[in-house]
């Protein structure tokens, strides 16, 4: 099974390497650079919505954490960037465990609420601490440098994140079919018979979560510096659903299916665009048919439509 | 010192009601199919934006408000037919995207046909504030509570002495049982997102004289909704209002005496805290799994 | 000593007293059975032991260390293993994958390792698969070796249960009501399965309703009746027990 999704990663790989080669111009550089960004967050948000069978409606909170420790830290306190992801990173580990652990003791699907509810007063609060990150309007982040180094030029910035997007997948490969891996699936399929050969369910759910949640928090400080520039518009319950919506529609529980739907929706608004005023609408009803006709996401349904088995 | 107690308590029931009534609402189609409807906001902004148009175009208000409640019930009935019942037994990640999409479109065709404007109604009898000791009550506020105090007579009566209630009951408690002793349960399903839609659109039309209404307030008032019925104890009706009340007046308490800026962070703390230490709300029931 | 020692157990859900203050012991190395008429308790008893309901009251004693009240993830690393009368087989994964997350406390879980895919991990991870195979040889399933769990039937299912629980090499193995809906041939087939285990070592305990199945294998027998013990004994005792007969076997046993 290994070499079969490994054959995959390869592909994924060789077309990151010619992507910059036939990209017509920056706008589609700059587009295929959100894509992989968004992919990798969706790759950790899919260990815990596809794998361990969780759902977060709140994940552009940690999204909004990263982001903003990235533009405040540096801005505000002369902070290192890369100290400050670091940072960004730690505060949401943090809450993300401060808020898994109470909440996985309980049976059922209660993370969707807690998350919905610390997801909205993430961004209330960066909305309203206008001193510290510029409110409603946000804030310029500081470029991310090392050593003098400073990445700014778009290619660096592909190369950058294509690494962190092949490293990403690589991994999450590699722990579909580990032991650490098998726990989380098997606790999606049978949380009891999880628990009865070993598996401490509470503290695999905490762990999983707090891996999304740092994920999203590392990401956000990337896009930080990428884009220049913050706004709240990064940590609200609109992107979260759509993160969320990137791991249902391409698949849950597939590697592939979450670079499939990321590229997907970071597309759509700007294919959407030209709808003038109907791209809710479009939005909405692509949701709506997708998850009629292919519940299981798109890889998966086309898997299944292609060859049997696994 | 009393007066502004009473100030915020009045606000805060007010909009509490609405809240009341969307978590009704949620509580209602939770029961009939597990599904957490994140549309249920947007009945709430049709049923005051409906309103408003129709009473604009000429219509008598009766007329209008008649209507604002009828469009919302069917356009749940249709949501209903076109993307939950294909889709029963599915997951619960993808039934509550499926009603996220449900809730952009209809959001996005009220703001295409309704534009992206806010309106208000005028209150149904007059703008002479009521004076109770010190504190100014509005006679729309009387309406808002009046009607939900009615409609929740109405349902409670429903549901406990006529026979479509208890079926309606019934198939929430075991549907397949429901389905087994003769009761219609896809009527009882789309029922339940009927009823869901025109309590939301009532609680829509009541408000919109007080907080006015534009093509997204349904989204706030929809996730507040939510959390009432939570902190109430999800699927119970009476922990639905309590919850919706609570809720409101919690959220002007917090407003005036704490921190504006935050109210609408307060509803969000309190489903935080109710996670916290009372995750099956304040009315909810204790269920064991059997393995 | 005893390896189970269970001492006036009992639980309560609100008013419904569904076991009361059991109380018998199983010695290593035999196989035990609890019957009894449906809602006698005997998964509660099971879901008790097992870690998956916390007692009302009484003591559970393995191998002399209280386990009264543990999680079943606790439980497993006690060697306690166990099947489902309702299965509960990971429908999202293979066949195989399903008896390997048996073997979950005999790998390195590590998250890191995992990720890295580290040579030591994959060695062993390869080495359990090759073992997993085995087991389902073991228990009869090798033509669905490379089968998903969702495509298996019935039957297949309840015995990859049985060679899941095997993986965790446990040393109590408790079997909820193993031949539940299988036809005569494959009960047959599953009688020989659990003699097959019993025979290697491990303390079987079963509720079972077949009571050819169970007159067969046990060495002991617990019944239960609402929640009460009723009786305890060799097979020949219990089937002379005019309580029990009057309960539960009917006349002709």
């Amino acid at each position: 099974m290994q070499k079969r999704a490994y054959f995959g990663l390869y592909i994924v790989i060789a077309v990151l390497a010619v992507l910059p080669l036939v990209v017509p111009n920056s706008f589609y550089l700059d587009l295929a650079i959100r894509m992989a960004i968004n992919a990798v967050i969706v790759l950790g948000l899919n260990l815990l919505i596809g794998f361990a069978g969780q759902i977060s409606l709140g994940h552009a909170g940690f999204l909004g954490i990263g982001a903003y420790a990235s533009a405040v830290l540096p801005t505000h306190f002369g902070w290192h960037p890369l100290l400050a992801m670091g940072a960004g990173a730690a505060i949401t580990g943090l809450l993300a465990a401060v808020l898994a652990r109470p909440i996985f003791k309980l049976k059922g699907q209660y993370l969707a609420m807690a998350t919905l509810g610390l997801g909205i007063i993430i961004n209330i609060a960066i909305r309203n601490e206008a001193a510290w990150t510029g409110g409603p309007d946000g804030m310029p982040v500081p470029a991310m440098g090392l050593m003098g180094f400073e990445l700014t030029s778009d290619k660096h910035w592909y190369w950058v994140v294509a690494l962190m997007l092949s490293v990403s997948v690589w991994a999450s490969i590699n722990l579909i079919d580990s032991p650490f891996g098998r726990a989380l699936r098997a606790l999606h399929g049978s949380e009891v018979a999880s628990q009865v050969v070993g598996v401490d369910v509470v503290r695999y759910k905490v762990a999983i979560f707090v891996m999304s949640a740092v994920f999203a928090s590392l990401m956000g400080s990337i896009t930080a510096h990428y884009v220049g520039f913050v706004t709240p518009n990064l940590a609200d319950f609109f992107h979260s659903i759509e993160l969320v919506t990137m791991v249902v529609i391409g698949g849950m529980a597939s590697v592939y299916g979450s670079l499939i739907g990321a590229v997907l929706l970071t597309a759509l608004p700007q294919a959407l665009a030209t709808f003038e005023g109907w791209e809710t609408v479009a939005f909405g009803a692509i949701l709506m048919v997708c998850m009629i006709f292919m519940p299981k996401g798109l890889v998966p349904t086309l898997a299944a439509k292609f060859g049997k088995g696994d | 010192m009393l007066a502004q107690f009473l100030q915020f308590l009045f606000s805060g029931a007010t909009v509490g009601a609405t809240y009341a009534l969307a978590a009704l609402g949620f509580t209602l189609i939770y029961n009939a199919s597990n599904v957490i409807n994140f549309a249920q906001g947007e009945f709430i902004m049709l049923g005051g934006m409906l309103a408003v148009f129709f009473a604009q175009s000429g219509l008598p208000l009766p007329a209008a408000l008649v209507l604002a409640i009828l469009i919302p019930a069917i356009v749940g009935i249709v949501v209903e037919k076109l993307a939950i019942e294909p889709v029963k037994g599915a997951e619960t990640v993808t039934l509550i995207i499926i009603t996220i999409g449900a809730s952009l479109v209809i959001r996005g065709l009220t703001a295409v046909f309704l534009g992206k404007g806010t309106h208000s109604l005028a209150a149904f009898s007059g703008d002479t504030p009521i004076e109770i000791l010190g504190a100014t009550l509005m006679p729309q506020s009387l309406w808002v509570l009046g009607v939900t105090a009615v409609v929740v007579v109405v349902l409670w009566y429903f549901f406990n002495r006529t026979l479509t209630g208890k079926a309606m009951l019934a198939t929430s408690y075991n549907s397949l049982a429901a389905e087994l002793v003769g009761i219609n349960t896809s009527k009882v399903l789309f029922m339940s997102f009927a009823m869901s839609a025109a309590l939301g659109a009532v609680g829509g039309i009541l408000v919109t004289p007080i907080t006015l209404t534009s093509y997204d307030v349904g989204i706030m008032l929809g996730l507040k909704g939510f959390v009432a019925a939570v902190v109430g104890g999800l699927g119970n009706g009476l922990g639905a209002v309590v919850g919706g009340l609570l809720v409101g007046i919690l959220e002007s308490f917090g407003a005036g005496y704490l921190s504006s800026a935050y109210k609408d962070a307060i509803p969000f703390v309190l489903i935080l805290l109710i996670l916290f230490f009372m995750p099956r709300g304040l009315f909810g029931a204790r269920v064991t799994d059997r393995v | 000593m005893a390896l189970l020692d269970v001492n006036k157990l009992s639980i309560h859900f609100g008013g419904v007293k569904a076991v009361q203050e059991v109380s018998f012991s199983i010695d290593a190395g035999i196989v035990y059975a609890v019957i009894g008429p449906n809602g006698a308790g005997k998964t509660t008893l099971f879901n008790l032991i097992t870690g998956v309901y916390k007692p009302t009251s009484g003591e559970i004693r393995l191998d002399g260390e209280s386990i009264g009240g543990k999680s079943p993830n606790e439980l497993a690393t006690r060697g306690v293993a166990r099947t489902f009368q309702n299965l509960q087989i990971c429908m999202n994964m293979s066949a195989i994958e399903n008896v390997m997350v048996g073997a979950h406390l005999r790998l390195d879980r590590n998250l890191l390792k995992a990720a890295l895919r580290l040579p030591t991990l994959t060695r062993r991870d390869a080495e359990m698969r090759v073992e997993a195979a085995e087991l389902m040889r073991f228990v009869g399933l090798e033509k669905y070796i490379e089968a998903r769990a969702d495509a298996m039937p019935y039957g297949a299912l309840k015995r990859l249960e049985i060679a899941r629980a095997l993986a965790m090499k446990p040393r109590l193995i408790f079997l909820d009501e193993p031949a539940a809906g299988l036809n005569p041939k494959e009960t047959i087939e599953v009688d020989e399965l659990i003699r097959k285990v019993a025979d290697s070592g491990i303390t079987v305990v079963l509720v079972e309703h077949d009571m050819k199945m169970v007159m067969n294998l046990s060495d002991r027998i617990l019944v239960l009746d609402y929640g009460k013990k009723l009786a305890e004994g060799t097979g020949e005792e219990v089937r002379r027990n005019p309580d029990v007969i009057a309960a539960y076997l009917g006349a002709h046993a």
